[in-house]
This record gives structure tokens, sequence and C-alpha cells, in this order.
């Protein structure tokens, strides 16, 4: 089931803030974004610009107390999220939708047996008995490429390596076939050789069970040979969204060309790294103008009186910027 | 037993968790972004955090009252009522327990408002030196443990190496014997002679069984502050190592030493009292609030006064530490490193 | 593990020697003698006390002695308790004090972690400041003035239990005691169930557990549970040293036939085998139990590894 434009999520001006103790954060400030079924969205974004809490709103796991998804909707195969009744919610969680974390270290109950762990979601969402949660789990471990599952799999988390706790992270994820898995910084956390790995897994799954596969990420190699979509997410706002070929090849803003930049490029010699320069802003005190405006080569006095305009470039790439048009031109002359 | 020594596992949350969402406290911070002030004000932050606590800042008051009273009340009474502890009545039908607020023929008065106990002597007076005592002792027995527990546990800290590990090796094997007990049988055994004489085995006797969990946590903190730079540039410069230790080293490490010893003060005063009521702690002609509660406790069928007054003041007291060391460790707590 | 354990059962043989070493050498440096009571003793009648004791034997042949004998486990007569031995006396308060300690154990054990867990559910609820307030009266009330108080109250108003008496175990008369007994761990064992919880509950995997779709009920019991409880357990091997000392406390306030009141009652009296005696139990005792509880938490958090 889609929506009217076949859309299976479309999240709309999702505001979340947080009341902190000198001020709110405004820690997604109004976004809007559209994942199609069988498509993989990126969503890059420094640390603190509100990629992670974007996507824990959509399954409603935030905290509420110093939390609050202020206003607007997340449209879910078209049922909003935000308006669901808790047993609706948690029918909704691992087995519609699924998420996986940063760290499978922490993110694995270290007293639990990965059995027992991975049983208890089919158990809960699918009905199986022991058994069937079993055997269901053995051939999910086995998929996702842990040699003898049967096994291994009765032991304990911290008895895994990383790479193969992601593994069952996923494995566990994906237990119930989902039709939306949320991966948040999958890699961050492990060695290198192993990161290939595992987004060469997701890539895998995803392939054969076709399901959307949001991806967050502070690190655009990671996105560039995995998404159709891609999202630049700075200080709670989207800076840009378009389809990843073309944001690679004709970024639209000034945050996002430093970005592209900032990726060192082993076929260039070059004498230094470069780095955008400046820190993120305090999301509980903004400026007026533009967030990216004191770190921004290309800003002007404008930029530090008035907010940007979301201006559209192509039907499918939008960007946040008083000099988007200029911005892009340069991009596709370069490129 | 220390509930209070920081458990390598457990901290004290920041976050609230609702019932049906959760998160970690990883995504919420990457949101405030800021910078990290160090140096003085430190401390100041801490003040204000703690000021903020309205617990704590009613412990303080109640404290502050209570030891004030303790201190100057004595006197104060002694000037105005001529009562003190120790002074029995020499009027023979005064030599009686009265109830509070009465006179010894039930009507009302004034003059005892926590009544008298069966020699006579007025409570309120009692309760007042008690808490001379009892406050003495447990400030002094602290100081003991401080000190012991800090240089003990700066040194282990510091060396590092086979002495550190002979040294907590020693507190380990301490920290399972029934340590009170041996303080039990000394300070039954070995009485002193004069009043300051047991004062003062007191103190020590006292201090004695504190200091471990100082230790430990100094250690601790050394062992994590050790290997800083400042250390290294302390060293270049030829600074001696005594000086090292206690010059450089102990100042920065004092966050939870200062939360520790300010919950070590209810849990000394605490043993005085039980010692007291078993009769080895304070003995008469001096009083403390344990040996207070040990009396009343006597007669409680019939004058329940005499311990219900010595007892609620004790609590009072206990319960306004306790809340200001919570308050202390909370406020100290995100600069506080734990293991 | 095995090491683990033969390697603590090993120590308790010097440990033992230590505490008993200073305990005797407490009471021979001690003036006065267990006989030395009112009437004064002729030299002739003193002589024979002290050849009856062996203590006309030099220090070292009786310290060796003691040794000796206290690896075969015979502590020797109480000096007091005319004809007893002091095994006989041992066994004899071991169940009322097992008893009171191990009932006041369970029921701070029952309360608090019930209390410790509503509190971190409902954190900052009236549930979460009340039962926080309450276990701070707990901690800052003596055993020794709550028990009285406990007694004039439900004693001697309400005439629900007996004042100072001891029925044994399966009576009424263990309420009072026990509950005095276990008010300060209630305190203490649901303030660390408190903060252990509300530290799991914000643990990612609990995330993770509420991102599979499973109630709160289903989380805290079988996610945060565990994890939650470590701390408690951790608490538990020191707890008891110093439920020992609420023991003596209590014993003496309801005047029950325990360890306890042996044990003050031997230290007032100088009755050294049976001080000695006490105190080697008791060192043992601890020793034993926080070797158990060492293990068990080896058994509830699976990376730990002896």
């Amino acid at each position: 089931m889609n929506d009217q434009n076949g859309n299976l999520l479309s999240v709309k001006d999702l505001r979340v803030y947080f009341a902190a103790e000198d001020g709110t954060v405004k820690a997604v400030d109004g976004i809007n974004f559209e994942v199609k079924r069988g498509e993989t969205l990126g969503i890059v974004g420094e640390s603190g610009s509100g990629k992670t809490v974007a996507n824990l709103a959509l399954m409603k796991l935030i905290p509420t107390p110093p939390g609050k998804i202020v206003s607007g909707s997340i449209n879910f195969n078209g049922a909003d999220i935000l308006k669901l009744s808790p047993a609706e919610l948690r029918d909704l969680r691992g087995k519609r939708i699924a998420m996986i974390f940063q760290d499978p270290m922490t993110s694995l109950n270290p007293f639990m047996r990965v059995s027992k762990q991975l049983m208890e979601v089919t158990r809960l969402h699918l009905g199986h008995s022991k058994a069937e949660a079993r055997a269901h789990a053995i051939e999910m471990l086995e998929h996702v490429g842990i040699p003898d599952a049967a096994d291994r799999m009765d032991s304990y988390p911290h008895e895994f390596s990383g790479g193969m706790r992601q593994r069952v992270m996923i494995a566990m994820a994906l237990s119930c076939k989902p039709e939306l898995l949320i991966a948040d910084e999958p890699t961050t956390a492990l060695d290198v050789t192993i990161q290939a790995q595992i987004l060469e897994l997701i890539k895998e799954l995803k392939a054969e069970t076709g399901t959307s596969v949001i991806l967050i990420t502070h690190d655009l190699g990671v996105v560039a040979g995995m998404t159709d979509h891609l999202i630049v997410m700075y200080a709670g706002k989207i800076f840009e969204q378009a389809p990843t070929k073309e944001l690679f090849a004709r970024p639209g803003n000034p945050y996002t060309r430093g970005l592209l930049r900032s990726v060192p490029d082993p076929t260039h010699d070059t004498e230094t790294l470069y780095q955008i320069p400046g820190q993120p802003p305090d999301l509980a005190r903004l400026p007026p103008g533009c967030p990216f405006a004191a770190r921004c080569e290309r800003a002007a006095e404008i930029c530090t009186r008035e907010f940007p305009p979301f201006v559209e470039l192509t039907p499918s790439h939008r960007s946040l910027c008083h000099f988007a048009n200029e911005v892009y031109a340069e991009s596709s002359a370069t490129s | 037993m220390d509930p209070n020594e920081p458990q390598n596992r457990i901290n004290e949350p920041e976050l609230h968790v609702g019932p049906e969402y959760a998160v970690a406290e990883r995504d919420v911070s990457e949101l405030v972004t800021g910078e990290i002030v160090t140096g003085s004000s430190l401390w100041r932050d801490a003040w204000r955090r703690l000021l903020r606590n309205k617990l704590a800042v009613f412990g303080m008051i109640v404290v502050v009252l209570i030891a004030l009273s303790a201190i100057a009340g004595p006197a104060i009474i002694k000037q105005t009522t001529g009562f003190t502890y120790d002074s029995i009545p020499k009027d023979t039908t005064l030599l009686k327990s009265i109830p509070p607020f009465r006179g010894p023929n039930g009507e009302f008065s004034w003059k005892h408002p926590m009544g008298t106990d069966v020699a006579g002597r007025d409570i309120l007076a009692r309760v007042l030196s008690g808490g001379q005592i009892s406050l003495m002792v447990a400030l002094i027995a602290t100081l003991v443990s401080l000190v012991i527990g800090v240089s003990y546990g700066a040194i282990a800290g510091y060396l590092g190496g086979r002495v550190d590990d002979l040294m907590m090796r020693m507190v380990d094997v301490l920290y399972s014997l029934p340590y009170v007990i041996i303080v039990i049988v000394l300070l039954a055994l070995l009485p002193a002679k004069t009043p300051t004489a047991q004062l003062a085995q007191l103190f020590f006797a006292l201090g004695a069984v504190s200091w471990l969990t100082m230790a430990r946590i100094v250690r601790g903190q050394i062992l994590s502050l050790k290997n800083q730079e400042f250390v290294l540039a302390a060293r270049a410069t030829g600074v001696s190592t005594p000086k090292i230790i206690f010059r450089h080293l102990v100042p920065n490490a004092l966050g939870p030493v200062i939360v520790y010893a300010t919950l070590t003060i209810p849990s000394v005063m605490l043993s005085e009292a039980f010692l007291s009521f078993l009769g080895l702690g304070v003995r008469p002609p001096r009083v403390s609030w344990g040996s207070l509660a040990a009396e009343g406790a006597q007669n409680l069928a019939v004058y329940p006064w005499q311990l219900i007054f010595p007892g609620v003041t004790m609590a009072l007291m206990l319960f306004s530490l306790n809340f200001v060391g919570d308050g202390l460790r909370d406020a100290l707590d995100p600069q506080m490193r734990r293991d | 593990m095995l090491r683990f354990i033969i390697r603590r059962v090993v120590i308790i043989v010097p440990m033992l020697f230590i505490v008993v070493t200073i305990t005797w050498a407490l009471v021979r440096l001690s003036p006065g003698n267990f006989y030395t009571g009112e009437k004064k003793l002729t030299p002739a009648v003193e002589r024979n006390l002290r050849e009856k004791y062996g203590l006309n034997q030099p220090w070292y042949t009786q310290y060796r002695k003691l040794l000796w004998n206290i690896a075969r486990f015979d502590f020797g007569s109480s000096l007091k308790y005319e004809g007893q031995s002091v095994n006989q006396i041992l066994w004899r308060g071991l169940p009322v004090s097992a008893a009171l300690g191990i009932t006041a154990y369970l029921i701070a054990l029952i309360f608090g972690i019930a209390m410790g867990t509503f509190a971190a559910l409902r954190q900052n609820s009236w549930i979460d400041y009340g039962s926080m307030a309450l276990a701070m009266l707990g901690i800052s009330i003596p055993n020794f003035v709550l028990g009285p108080l406990l007694v004039l109250l439900f004693s001697l108003t309400l005439f629900w239990f007996p004042p100072a008496l001891w029925n044994g175990f399966a009576s009424r008369s263990i309420v009072l005691p026990a509950l005095t007994l276990s008010a300060i761990y209630i305190a203490y064992i649901a303030r660390l169930t408190r903060s252990g919880m509300l530290e799991v509950l914000r643990s990612d995997y609990i995330r993770t557990a509420r991102a599979k779709g499973l109630s709160e009920r289903q989380v805290v019991m079988r996610h945060a549970l565990r994890g939650g409880l470590l701390p408690v357990v951790s608490f538990s091997g020191p707890a008891l040293a110093f439920l020992i000392t609420g023991t003596v406390v209590v014993e003496k306030v309801f005047a029950l036939p325990g360890l306890g009141n042996y044990f003050i009652n031997a230290c007032f009296n100088r009755d050294e085998p049976l001080i000695i005696g006490i105190v080697a139990f008791i060192a043992i005792a601890v020793l034993v139990f926080n070797l158990l509880v060492d293990i068990s938490y080896a058994f509830i958090d699976p990376r730990i590894r002896y």
C-alpha cells in the first residue's frame, strides 16, 4: 500500500524540540522528505545535524520529558504514525519498520543470549512457537553470513566480533521482513574492511526483499554507492536534497560542496586536507539568518540577515540557499 | 558497605526516560554543542547547580541550624536557665522524669520544653550538649579517615605497580574483615581512662573504619589523572614525588573526595551513636545523641520523650546531611570522572 | 572459575589467623580479667583459677595452644557461662541471629527492589519522590531509635506484636526486630535499584528492545531488570558485614538470645574463648558470603570471567 504519490513513507514538516537547561534545542526544525517503495534514501550530516533525532522520531523513540515532537506528520502506508495508539505503534515497530543502530556492542543486550534476542522478535510479531522461531533465527543468521549459526547462536553478544554483531543486528531487524529499514550509522563503529562487507550485505538483502532503506551517516563515501536519493541535513534543517548522482555531480549548496571537498581524493595531489572551518551552531541559540552563514565561504550580508529560501533547481533537486542557482550553475560548469 | 562508593557500573542518571520511549544519551548530547569551560568556573557551576537542588538547600539550612544550636545552645541555656547536661536539681521533688512543657505537678510550664530525665536533668540541654559531642566526633573522625584515606590512596595510586598492588590488597583484606566487630572488641576491652582520651580513642576507632573506601576512591582518581600532561610537566621540571602527589594530583582529585567526605560524616555519626548506644562510645558523664537514645530506650514505655527528642534530632541531622551529600554528588557529577 | 573459588577459599585461612590473633591480642592486652567481679579473690583461689584455665603458662604457649585448638574447631568453654562450650553457645545463638538476619535481608530485597523499580519507571512522579524520601528516612533513622519506636507503636499501643520476646522464627516475635533491622537496607536497596534501573533504561539495548516493538512491561522484566539489579548484588556482599553489627544492636533492643547479644556480653565480661569464637565465626561467615556473592555475580553477568 502506498499513498497517492507511490510513497511508502512521507514526512511533512517534522519538528522535534528538546527542553534543555538554557533554552529549547530545535533538533529537527521543519523537514520534509519521502521514501518510495524499494528505494534507498541517504541522510547525511555532521554530528548535531539532527539526522539521528529525525529517524528516532519516525518510530516515536524520542524521550518525552526533554523531547517533544512539536508538529508534523509521518505518513507510513497511508497512516500517520504520530497519531497511532501505543498498541498500534508496537505492532509497527520491529515488524513493519525496523531499525539498526550505530554500536552493535551496546545495542545488543549483553545479558541475553543472541538466540533469545532473535527469537523474541518473531515470537512477538509472527506468533512463532519456540521451535519455529529458532529455525527462523538460524536461517536469518546464515543469511547474513554468520558461519555455524546453529552452534553459535546460543552465545552472548560479547563473544562475537564487531562485524558479526552488526550482522546479528541486521538479522534481527529483518526477521519479520519489514517494509522499511532504518540504518543509523551502521558502520561507523566498525573497521574499514568490515564496513564494506556490512554495506554490501545491506545492499544484497535489500535487493532480495525489496525493503526500503534509510541510511544515515556522516560519511559521504558510504552513501555514494548505496543510495538512490540523498538528503543533506544541517542544524535541524534539510539543506539539500537530490538524487544521489545529481548531488555528487552538481551540488547546489555551499555546505554540500564543502562536504564533498572534505572527502579526500587519492587521485589529486593536495598539500592540505580540506575541512569546513568552524563548528556547528548551538541549536538553542540559532542566529536569525542562515545557520551555516558563519562557516560559509560564500556568505554574503543577506545570509546573516535573512533565512534562505528552499530553491527548486530541478523538480527533484532542491537547495536551501540564497545563492542556490549560482552554486548550481558553477557545479554544472565544472562537472 | 559503601553504597556511596562510586561503583563502576552505576552513574547518577541525567536524562529522564518516559514509559513509552527511549533514546541513548548520545543522541541528545550530540545536539547541544557549545564550549566546555574548565578551570575555576567548574566549582562555580557546581555550586550553582547545588543551589538549584531544593532538597540539598533545605538540607544545608537544617544542618546549619542544628549545628549552630548545638554549638551555641548549651552556653545560652546555661546563661538563661542554669541548666546544663549535667545539672541535677537540688529540689528533691524534681528528681523524676517530667514530660515536655510540664512542671512537676503536671501543670503547664515553659521550663522544660523537652521534659526531664529520671535524674531531673533538662533534656533540651542534654540533647544540645549531646549534639556538640556527636558533631565533634563525626567531624574529627571524618577528618582522620580523610587524612589516612587520601594519603594512602594517593601514594598507592601514584606509585603504581607492585606497591599499589600490595597496598590495595591490604585494603581488600581489611575490607573483608568484620572490622566493626573488632572495633567493638577494642573499645570494650581497652577503655581509655580520661574522658578526653576516650574521645580520642573514639575518633581513631571510627576514622579507622571509614578510610578504606576513601583510599579506593582517591587511588582511582589518581590513576586516571596520573598520566595527564600537567604531571609530566611537573616531573620534567624536577618536582619531587611527594610534592607531585600532594600539591598537584590531590587538588585535582578533590571532587569525589569532597562528596564522599560529606557522606562519611553522617555514617560516622551513626557509628558513634550505635557504639554509644551499646555503651562503648561516649560514656557518662558526657552525653551524645547515641547515649541519650540508649537511656531513652530503657524507659520507653513510661517516658517516651526521653527517646523521641534525641532520636528525632539525630534523624533530622542525618536526613539533612544525606541530602546535602547527595546534592553535592549530583552537582559535581558531570565533572566527576567515574572510573 | 574453579581456580578463583579455590583461591578465595584458601585465603580464608590466613585471614582467620589474622582476625583471631588481633582479637586475642586485644583481649590479652586489656586490663582486668574475666574473673574479677564484686568479690576480691584470695591469692590461693586466684592461683587455682589461673592454673585451671592455663593462664599461668607463658603467653606464646597459650597462643600456640589456641591456634591448635581452633584448627580443630575447638574454641574451648565459656568463662562466664559455666560448663558451656563455646560451640554449644554458637549453636544456640546462631539460629536466632540467622533467622533475624535472613528475614530482614529478604524483606529488604523484596520491598527495596520493588520500590526502586517503580521509582525508576515513574521518574519524577510522586511515587518516585515519595519512595526516595521514604528511603532517605530509612537511612537516617538509626535502628536503635526505630526499634523502640516500633515497639512503642505496635506493641505497647496497638498490642499487635510482643515487645521483647523470642518465640522462634515462625512466630510474630520476629516481625518487629526484622523490620527494624531491614529498614536501612530497604532504603539502600531502593536507591541502588532506582539508579541502576535508570542507568540501564538509558542504554542502547533497551532502545533496541523498544524498537523491536516490545511492551514496556516486557522491556523492563525481560531486558532491564537483570542489568539494573547488578548494583544490588554487589552491594549485598559488604551489606552482610554491616547486617551483623545491626543484629548486635537489634538483639539488644529486643532482648533476643542471639549471637549479637552473646557477643556484647562476652566483650563486657572479658570472656575470651567466647569472644574469639564468635569473632572467628563471624569472620568466616563474612568471607564465605562475600565469595558466594562474587560467584553469583558471574552467573548474572555473562561478561565476567574469573
